[in-house]
């Protein structure tokens, strides 16, 4: 799941940043100011970090290193983001060495960084009940280009994965084993890249439609 | 004799749907809905939630219109349960889909393995005894639901249908294909693990049908009525005394037994997945039981003696 799709699913279940109608508790809004200001410094750290990289380097090829250690702790240290993100960082990029340089990692990496900056500042200042216009028009509308931009850059990294995948035979089990078990990783990748039509296009609908519906019920937030 | 006025009204839109005169005052809510079918032929009366109350539970078929808390003329709510299917038809077809799939992998139908394999048979003893053991439980099930389960509803939602077949019938083939695997691995332990395996199984096939005769014995032909089960000289029911659901314990021991005679990790997991649905519907009952009877034995756990 994108970036921006995580970005919706928390907003529609209000996980971090609930706009319920008494308010949260003093010490339950503290921590999740705290809570959200780390993750928008932490994700700014990955922007900065992959900024400096290129600036450096003078091309995009490699920056995948230069935000590898931050990039894993935010991604697998944000308990509430939801497992497929974890699966991405985790079961493709990492364990496929092959796949880190390719140019889809930075296409999704850029994706999820611009998202979740702009989706925790959203949160920390509806928190303190002041979010200016321009972060909640900026999460609804570059939605609509990070959306199909992250998503393609998670699919073209899945399929980079592939041959390395098949020839190594990673995560896989054979028979014969005395748990008379297998499981062929392989197969199993290109059955996520299929369940990403019908997963991605609900996905893909959400955000529209909430905004609609916010829209039509004056929900000021 | 005094005779009532019944109408129904949509339990949502409040909207009246019919008016039935001169209803005799010993009718059931089952007579008034066969009356609420005649006029809405789509509605047949296992789809009709009828209530007192628009969010009140449903009454009961067999509920009296005269010794409910109506007036003379009574207003009655409707929902409409979704198109339902009977749950003989249920328990016979995601019954027969195991019992059959298991045979196609066992006698290596062509395009499930490699084509040197079709038709061949496993040179593992335990393969054959373990397609017995498999079919038999299928087949006891079958003839349960046909000659010993008597059942509360007779209806359940029809997209239940999908959802359980496409539990038994997806397991049954994630099962079946490796145990009749040509590179299938017979148990580390041999025959003393197959051996104890088949006793612990066979043991828990008869347990789990004398709780099924000793329930049904507690229900007249016909009836709905409930009662407390007791142990009955039958030492396979004697577990009574410790356990609420001794079927559902039964049930789990047959498949650990099944378990340890493939030794094949996806039976494993199936018998987990069962194990926790069947704890859930025993915690229901047991906290049911407890409800209905204040005399409930309170030495009884739902499952599992003692611990869950």
């Amino acid at each position: 799941m994108s970036a921006a799709a995580q970005g919706t699913s928390k907003a529609a279940h209000g996980d971090v940043a609930p706009k319920k109608k008494k308010g949260p508790g003093a010490l339950a809004t503290a921590y999740l100011v705290i809570y959200n200001v780390v993750m928008t410094a932490g994700w700014l750290v990955i922007a900065v970090g992959l900024v400096r990289a290129y600036v450096a380097r003078g091309s995009y090829h490699g920056l995948y290193y230069s935000i590898e250690k931050p990039l894993k702790f935010f991604q697998t240290g944000a308990l509430l983001e939801v497992l497929s993100r974890v699966f991405l960082t985790w079961a493709v990029t990492h364990s496929v060495r092959e796949v880190q340089s390719e140019d889809s990692v930075l296409l999704f990496v850029t994706a999820w960084t611009v998202t979740e900056i702009i989706r925790y500042s959203f949160y920390t200042f509806s928190l303190l009940n002041h979010l200016p216009y321009l972060i909640k028009w900026a999460r609804y509308t570059f939605f609509i280009l990070l959306y199909p931009m992250g998503v393609t850059g998670e699919l073209l990294t899945i399929y980079a994965a592939l041959p390395y995948v098949q020839k190594t035979g990673l995560y896989s089990v054979t028979l014969p084993n005395k748990y008379n078990f297998s499981f062929d990783y392989y197969t199993f990748l290109i059955l996520i890249m299929i369940s990403y039509i019908p997963r991605k296009s609900i996905g893909r609908l959400h955000f529209p439609l909430q905004k609609s519906a916010i829209r039509k019920t004056g929900y000021t937030g | 004799m005094k005779h009532y006025e019944v109408e129904i009204l949509d339990a949502k839109t409040k909207e009246k749907l019919c008016f039935l005169d001169k209803v005799e005052p010993n009718a059931t809510i089952g007579e008034i809905k066969s009356m609420f079918h005649r006029t809405h032929p789509q509605w047949y009366p296992a789809r009709q939630s009828i209530r007192l109350d628009p969010k009140g539970k449903s009454l009961k078929d067999e509920d009296v219109l005269q010794h409910l808390p109506v007036g003379t003329t009574a207003t009655f709510y409707f929902r409409d349960l979704g198109a339902q299917i009977s749950w003989v038809t249920v328990f016979l077809t995601e019954y027969t889909g195991p019992l059959v799939i298991y045979l196609l992998f066992y006698f290596r139908v062509p395009f499930i393995y490699a084509p040197k394999y079709d038709f061949t048979t496993s040179k593992h003893w335990v393969v054959h005894l373990a397609c017995m053991c498999h079919s038999f439980h299928y087949m006891k099930r079958l003839l349960e639901t046909l000659f010993v389960h008597r059942f509360s509803h007779g209806t359940m939602p029809l997209r239940n249908i999908f959802k359980n077949c496409t539990y038994y019938w997806g397991f049954a083939a994630w099962m079946a294909y490796y145990i009749n695997h040509p590179l299938y691995t017979p148990p580390i332990y041999g025959e003393q693990q197959i051996r104890l395996a088949l006793i612990l199984f066979l043991f828990c096939q008869i347990g789990n049908f004398s709780i099924h005769i000793a329930l049904r014995n507690l229900r007249p032909p016909g009836s709905k009525t409930r009662k407390i089960p007791y142990p009955t000289k039958n030492p396979f029911t004697w577990i009574f005394l410790l356990v609420s659901c001794p079927n559902y314990t039964y049930e789990l021991g047959s498949w650990l037994g099944f378990t340890l005679m493939t030794q094949c990790l996806p039976v494993a997991f199936f018998t987990l997945v069962g194990f926790i649905q069947m704890t859930v519907w025993a915690k229901g009952k047991h906290r049911s039981y407890l409800k209905e009877f204040r005399d409930y034995p309170p030495l009884r756990s739902p499952i599992i003696p003692f611990i869950l």
